[in-house]
């Protein structure tokens, strides 16, 4: 018989919604699947996926009060006369953000009927290639047919369930925008930006911080740049326990957490207690339940994730996959989006444009944020040759940081270039205030083929941070001082 | 940078006539600012021998400043540190809503905020004169005027007059602000060059003009807590996009500031001597015969500004200026009517009175000069910031120019309004931010006009004119993916 939707989306977050709607534009029955399993500690939340709930939404708006902690400071230099003592209560902010989330999965819920696109609050599991099982919460069970399926459940963070302790005791960001009480004294071991960004903002609302690194951070980032970011984490106040893995979790009477760990460089066990212990070890693809073998959707065996093609086409016809579930895409909400509406679009709409993940462009929004887009140095290095590629780069002292007496030490931008005639550019990074709005614009530049030579001639907009970058001249191979110097 | 042992050659290679006199000096540059200084230092590099000559006339009121020009002393620089001062008072409201418990009574002190940006100041002025000093430049704190063919006298604080001859002159003299005309202008206003080192808090302050100038000091001072009136003979932002200007004009009134339109001030005079003291200014309206009086603190004149060309003997060696505006007309490579005298910067005529422009055009100029170069600068899609409270940039055409140029038909307009997410918990305005591009139908969509309404608009808007540059088109804007969450995205 003929199925009921032309399309049905496992999974209402930013991949999921994005093709969802596209697809309702161009008057096609669409139904849309969302479903929160609580995490451990007992979050859940409402319509929107990670990036709304957990992710870029209250991550960034808890970063911007951190960053406007700073503000008051810097607010006192500029003639600003605040008594002291200024402190940061937790309750107000979370509150705050929680009620903006909320406002945002409420706006969802109104857009998709706008769309006429039909919302399910199910759990889906598969029990053929065209035809999805939900349960609701309270155990209703109904059957969808759709002629497409397009699965975009995300990913949930990982525990490490070998550590004794930190699955009953431990929480992740999917707990820490929802807490209503301060995390307290914190502790947040393995270092991908997630947990540096929240380590970043809970420093900066005031509160005890330690990060805690087995080898490297921002693994797959630029490696210069990202001991920049840590270095400026620690002179902004957190503490970092470098080379050191946790080996188990135990709660005191007191019920603040006891943490073991063992220090590489020593070789010594040592132990400190904390209020919070926060992991972020990475991401799972959220697959387990949806009943993948049955159809037979292969997934990579070592990342759970789904493989899929140029056209975001799983290994079975009409069954599709977007966002942070696919193989080898960069976990970026606007990658999801966009490559969940171009394929609404050929789906539906008879485009054959392909999603294009070179050159994507993001920010790590840490203290001192840092953009970047295309080739990371060992990248281009790796791929190009170090003979073949020109590196040049600056050490900048943003104007509002004079004033503020703020230290720059670590404001920093670098410009990889090829080194050939053109001199087109691979990768540009920049450490600073307000990274991401400076690299955006530049992205652009790269995706148009961009060259040295042409962001020489553009002339810079005077006094900002971005200017910095249309002035690089020195390069690293020249070994000359990069750092600015006045006008 | 090519070091020539043979200056002869050089000089024929750049096709100049080779001279034989010998002058004290290879290159003379008039005015020690952001044109200036770039090409001196750029010309010290191919070891030119340079002097600057740099002499700041006492403003009305009698206020000075050190070496650096306009953008250093009594533009950009103080400007955006203020602007920042606003800014950060704003972030104190905000920060109140993101959790930061404070007093309730938050007061600014101008003196605090005047005297560290004044400092920083000082350390520009500082540093520009050691950079001098290493690069063997000579400096003459001197006004510099032409008395002849290839020499000018430069006359000191002392009144200490001497000669120097150069084979080149760079005049790079920039601007001062304008005055009314009207009784009590001079002896009671102040303009932006008296306002950046003000030793007193200007109070309720009346703000003549509608440059960005005007507005945005309005914006400041208004952030900063005082009491503001803006009064305008017409259009708001002449030059810019006037659909942009107006949003600005709405947001800046919405916040604080108060405008009056179509009048001008016809008489300044004191009711009380004091720091500050009163002033009582009498308004005509432009479309009749209304007249308005009112009662300020401060009056701060940014009408406009002159070009220094006036006084420097131009007339004696023959250097064409624009008559009515005093801006000087220049060719392709900045060169004067006379062939060894060249202009940088904004006593140009029909350019952006921009420091990243007369920078860029110095150093070009004296790398055709001296490095047989042949690059010219590119006054093509020159990106620019008003730092008003809401900030606005942009680069290429405004929709009226792109309109009048390409026919309306020929041009597409994408736009769209957005809510910075750190605006949204401490509920600020959620239709005030706005983004348009203004794109060439004809030429593949080509972007020929790119504006963003909103915060940190100058950082959003160097990357967008890079890639305007680069030929942007609204395809690769569309394929290009943003980054999230941040209002450059939009």
């Amino acid at each position: 018989g003929k199925n009921e939707y032309d399309l049905l989306v496992i999974g209402g977050g930013s991949g999921g919604l994005a093709c969802a709607k596209e697809a309702a534009r161009f008057g096609r029955k669409v139904a849309v699947l969302d479903y929160v399993e609580p995490s451990p500690q007992g979050t859940k939340w409402g319509l929107g996926g990670t990036c709304v709930n957990v992710g870029c939404i209250p991550k960034k708006l808890m970063h911007q009060a951190a960053l406007l902690g700073s503000a008051v400071k810097d607010a006192q230099h500029y003639g600003w006369n605040i008594a002291q003592p200024v402190h940061h209560t937790w309750s107000v902010m979370a509150q705050a953000v929680q009620n903006y989330v909320k406002s945002l999965n409420w706006g969802h819920r109104v857009q998709l009927q706008d769309k006429k696109v039909k919302y399910f609050n199910m759990k889906g599991r598969f029990s053929d290639p065209h035809t999805i099982h939900g349960l609701t919460k309270a155990g209703k069970e109904t059957v969808v047919t759709a002629e497409n399926i397009v699965i975009a459940t995300g990913g949930r963070p990982k525990y490490p369930t070998h550590i004794a302790g930190a699955l009953e005791y431990g929480i992740t960001s999917d707990d820490l925008f929802w807490l209503k009480e301060s995390p307290g004294k914190t502790l947040t071991p393995f270092v991908f930006n997630v947990s540096l960004e929240c380590a970043g903002f809970l420093t900066g609302i005031g509160l005890d911080t330690t990060v805690m690194m087995r080898s490297i951070p921002l693994r797959g980032f630029d490696q210069q740049m990202a001991s920049l970011v840590t270095e400026h984490m620690e002179s902004y106040g957190t503490k970092f326990l470098k080379r050191c893995f946790p080996t188990k979790v135990e709660k005191l009477e007191s019920n603040r957490l006891q943490v073991t760990w063992l220090n590489t460089d020593l070789g010594t066990e040592e132990t400190d207690s904390f209020d919070t212990v926060m992991w972020a070890i990475g991401r799972d693809p959220d697959t387990e339940t949806l009943n993948l073998e049955t159809v037979g959707v292969k997934t990579n065996s070592e990342t759970g994730k789904i493989i899929v093609d140029a056209s975001e086409a799983t290994s079975v016809p009409h069954i599709y996959a977007v966002g942070d579930i696919t193989e080898g895409r960069p976990e970026l909400t606007p990658t999801a989006i966009a490559a969940g509406k171009l394929l609404a679009q050929r789906l539906f709409g008879q485009s054959s444009e392909l999603m294009d993940y070179d050159n994507v462009p993001t920010t790590v929004f840490t203290p001192l944020e840092y953009g970047c887009v295309g080739l990371s140095e060992e990248a281009a290095v790796q791929c190009y040759g170090s003979d073949n590629i020109e590196v040049y780069h600056a050490y900048y002292k943003p104007l509002e940081f004079t004033v503020a007496e703020r230290d720059a030490t670590q404001c920093y931008m670098k410009m990889v270039c090829l080194r050939e005639r053109e001199q087109r550019i691979l990768g540009l990074h920049f450490i600073g205030p307000n990274a991401g709005e400076v690299t955006q614009g530049f992205a652009l530049g790269i995706k148009c083929g961009a060259t040295y030579p042409q962001l020489l001639k553009t002339i810079g907009i005077h006094p900002t941070c971005a200017e910095e970058i249309t002035k690089l001249h020195i390069t690293k191979r020249s070994g000359l001082d990069a750092t600015v110097t006045g006008c | 940078a090519h070091k020539e042992d043979n200056p002869q050659k050089l000089l024929d290679m750049n096709r100049h006539t080779p001279v034989p006199h010998s002058y004290d000096y290879d290159l003379i540059v008039i005015g020690g600012g952001s044109g200036g200084l770039a090409a001196a230092k750029e010309a010290a590099k191919y070891e030119k021998k340079v002097m600057v000559l740099d002499f700041v006339t006492p403003t009305p009121l009698g206020n000075s400043w050190g070496l650096g020009g306009t953008c250093v002393n009594v533009g950009c620089i103080p400007k955006k540190l203020m602007h920042q001062g606003a800014l950060l008072g704003q972030a104190l409201q905000d920060s109140r809503k993101f959790g930061w418990q404070f007093t309730e009574e938050v007061k600014h002190n101008w003196m605090t905020m005047t005297e560290s940006v004044q400092n920083y100041i000082g350390s520009l002025n500082w540093g520009y004169r050691v950079a001098l000093r290493e690069k063997k430049i000579t400096f003459e704190n001197a006004y510099g005027e032409f008395v002849g063919p290839h020499t000018i006298k430069a006359t000191n604080k002392r009144g200490v007059e001497k000669l120097y001859t150069a084979e080149r002159f760079l005049i790079a003299t920039g601007e001062r602000p304008r005055y009314l005309g009207i009784p009590g202008d001079k002896e009671y206003c102040i303009s932006s060059d008296d306002l950046f080192s003000l030793p007193y808090c200007p109070g309720k302050t009346l703000v003549v003009g509608a440059s960005y100038v005007a507005l945005e000091c309005a914006g400041f001072l208004a952030g900063l807590g005082l009491d503001v009136t803006v009064m305008v003979r017409s259009i708001l932002l002449r030059g810019f996009d006037q659909d942009i200007a107006n949003k600005i004009g709405e947001y800046m009134q919405e916040h604080g500031v108060s405008f009056i339109r179509e009048f001008v001030p016809i008489k300044v005079e004191q009711i009380e001597e004091g720091t500050p003291g009163r002033l009582k200014v009498t308004a005509k309206s432009t479309k009749g015969n209304q007249i308005i009086e009112g009662e300020y603190n401060t009056v701060l004149l940014a009408i406009g500004r002159d070009a220094c060309t006036r006084k420097i003997g131009l007339d004696k060696v023959g250097v064409k200026i624009n008559e009515k505006t005093g801006k000087i007309p220049v060719n392709d490579e900045e060169q004067t009517n006379v062939p060894y005298i060249y202009a940088v910067g904004d006593i140009l005529q029909d350019t952006l009175e921009l420091t990243p422009l007369a920078i860029q055009a110095g150093r070009l100029l004296v790398q055709r000069l001296y490095a047989g170069s042949t690059s010219k600068c590119d006054y093509v899609n020159v990106p620019t910031t008003v730092f008003t409270p809401l900030e606005y940039g942009a680069c290429g055409y405004s929709e009226e120019a792109a309109v009048e140029k390409f026919g309306e038909e020929n041009i597409e307009v994408y736009h769209s309004h957005f809510w910075p997410l750190e605006w949204t918990v401490p509920s600020r305005d959620n239709n005030k931010c706005y983004a348009k591009i203004i794109c060439n139908i004809q030429d593949n969509e080509r972007v020929i006009g790119f504006h963003v309404l909103g915060p940190n608009a100058g950082e959003i808007t160097q990357g967008f004119a890079a890639a305007i540059k680069c030929g942007l088109t609204k395809e690769q804007l569309d394929s290009t993916i943003g980054i999230h969450p941040v209002c450059a995205e939009v």
